[in-house]
């Protein structure tokens, strides 16, 4: 599925002393079957524009009117908003928002906090339950579940009895996922997946989301401030600013604008500094910022050149 | 759910944000006095004049004020309509047994709902004009006198404005949790009542529990803090009197005042 926005606003608590705009006129299109980094800090707009993608947060009925208003003569009609998610329409009122939920799962920040169920079986069950048309059989059920289980890495004869509130942190989150993975939907929208987690955690993660990407969901949407995060393995990310996107490449070229990234506010992966501060003593690494190509170019330049130390870099 | 602004803070500069929250509290109280004396239309006018004097300086929008009623419709409704019904007037327009609608109720109903609506507004202009903090000030500063019955004023003053603060925080946490819920394909909106309520405990089990652990953390950190409430504790905001306080005074004094003449001199029941 191909995800399309075009000058798309919006505005939250609109006329009075609450008003923000959170996103200003955004333009993006993500690719089926990318692995896809939106970057911003807080209040960039960037959970804001993933909550549109499965209609959580709708357009606002004067912007779904312009279609039908002509615009007088001589007038400039205002940029016509599209916002489609493969065959959706999300700027038409009567677009199915559940077979829209169904095919884009949305992964919030601290999912572990939406468990509610008494065994992790029925949590994982939850969503399956809401988006099937008839009534699914307990082994049909059974089936789904153990997959989703075992795709995120944990032990369906184990988990499935167990209350989803005796579980660990990490185990908790997996769960989590897992009950929104688990109608196999096409498109897969995380927000902050690894967020608050240790190191390790947050690699096996990431290693899950590749996992997911490559067996479960032809598109995954990763939201991230961290830069090691998208640089390690997006395929291409946007950056959120202020409510608008400031550059949507491949995080290859994306973190060759090292010092405008910083402008923003934003962080740059290790390795992008790495890289600045060994230009500046005229040493040039040519990688796409993944650490292992990084190391691997250093050491290649090192070879080159006779394993000089004198620069102290 | 976004749109639960009843009762939450509108910050604007004004006269009437700007008043001394024991003032408006006693003004409230001094209000809903006057309501309940007023016993024909008279008094009520001169209340309700009043209140939109408040508003007009409070710079508050009127649709706000108005939403605040919205929230009562129902009760209003529900409270007239059995008026309306039941009420024992002369004056019979219509009946069926001991239903009967006459004169006197309808009038007698038109006189509840407004008295209803005008407590309402009332009530939340108060708190659409003060923050949390400055109300729990002053309800505190309020009663200060039970202090000497070894009432733990303090400690209410401070329930209370952690339970104002965390309205917010709460309903925002809703918010999110309904969200996530929705995006697993709960449906909140369609179904009879019984299915209604029962599609809620996907939201309301993560809202409890969020609500203990914030609680908790908060008291982690007040304890990490050394929090005691103790009696030695100053305040950084020390409230005063002001010249605004005394005309806000006196025109609550002219309402009850204005109120208990109409009674005593225009006794025509409504």
């Amino acid at each position: 599925m191909r995800i399309v926005a075009e000058h798309l606003s919006y505005v939250y608590n609109p006329k009075s002393p609450f008003e923000t705009a959170a996103l200003k006129d955004v333009s993006l299109t993500i690719e089926e079957g990318e692995f896809f980094g939106i970057i911003g800090h807080t209040g960039s707009g960037k959970s804001t524009f993933v909550q549109h993608l499965n209609g959580l947060i709708r357009l606002p009925s004067s912007l779904r009117r312009y279609k039908k208003k002509k615009p007088k003569k001589g007038e400039i009609p205002p940029p016509e908003t599209v916002l489609r998610v493969g065959e959706f329409d999300l700027t038409d009122k009567k677009t199915d928002f559940r077979a829209l939920r169904k095919s884009v799962g949305m992964v919030f920040q601290y999912p572990e906090y939406q468990l509610f169920a008494e065994t992790v079986r029925d949590d994982v069950a939850f969503g399956l339950k809401n988006f099937s048309a008839e009534k699914l059989s307990d082994e049909q059920i059974d089936a789904a579940v153990r997959a989703a289980l075992e795709v995120v890495g944990l032990d369906y004869g184990e988990m499935k009895d167990k209350s989803p509130f005796d579980l660990s942190g990490g185990q908790k989150r997996r769960v989590a996922i897992a009950g929104v993975i688990v109608t196999r939907p096409e498109v897969l929208v995380l927000d902050e997946p690894a967020a608050g987690l240790d190191p390790l955690g947050k690699k096996e993660v990431m290693e899950l989301l590749h996992k997911l990407h490559r067996e479960w969901c032809k598109t995954v949407v990763v939201v991230s401030h961290d830069m090691d995060e998208i640089s390690e393995n997006c395929t291409k990310a946007a950056v959120f600013s202020e409510g608008s996107v400031r550059y949507v490449l491949p995080p290859k070229e994306l973190f060759r604008h090292a010092d405008e990234l910083t402008a923003l506010g934003l962080d740059v992966p290790l390795t992008a500094k790495l890289c600045t501060a060994l230009a500046k003593r005229g040493v040039e690494i040519d990688c796409d910022f993944t650490t292992e190509d990084f190391i691997g170019k250093v050491l290649a330049y090192w070879a080159a050149h006779g394993g000089r130390k004198g620069d102290n870099a | 759910m976004k749109d639960v602004s009843f009762g939450q803070y509108y910050p604007v500069d004004s006269f009437v944000h700007r008043l001394d929250p024991r003032l408006k509290l006693l003004f409230l109280i001094a209000y809903i006095v006057a309501i309940f004396l007023a016993s024909n239309f008279y008094g009520l006018a001169v209340c309700a004049g009043v209140l939109v004097f408040i508003v007009a300086f409070a710079r508050i929008p009127i649709g706000k004020v108005l939403r605040a009623v919205k929230g009562v419709v129902f009760l209003v409704v529900f409270t007239a309509a059995l008026n309306i019904l039941f009420y024992n007037g002369e004056t019979v327009y219509a009946e069926w047994g001991i239903i009967s609608i006459t004169k006197e109720g309808l009038i007698f109903s038109a006189f509840l709902a407004l008295r209803l609506a005008l407590l309402v507004v009332c009530s939340s202009l108060l708190t659409y004009t003060t923050t949390p903090v400055a109300l729990t000030d002053g309800v505190e500063s309020l009663l200060t006198p039970l202090k000497w019955i070894r009432f733990p004023v303090h400690a209410l003053a401070l329930v209370m404005s952690i339970a104002l603060r965390f309205i917010p925080v709460l309903i925002d946490e809703t918010e999110r949790i309904k969200n996530a819920q929705k995006a697993r394909g709960a449906d909140f909106e369609s179904g009879n009542l019984f299915k209604r309520i029962r599609a809620m405990v996907p939201i309301l089990v993560p809202l409890l529990l969020s609500a203990f652990r914030r609680a908790e953390e908060l008291g982690d950190a007040m304890e990490a803090r050394c929090y005691t409430g103790s009696n030695q504790r100053t305040k950084y905001k020390k409230l005063r009197f002001g010249w605004r306080d005394l005309i806000a005074f006196l025109v609550g004094a002219a309402l009850i005042t204005g109120v208990v003449l109409m009674k005593i001199y225009l006794p025509a029941p409504y």
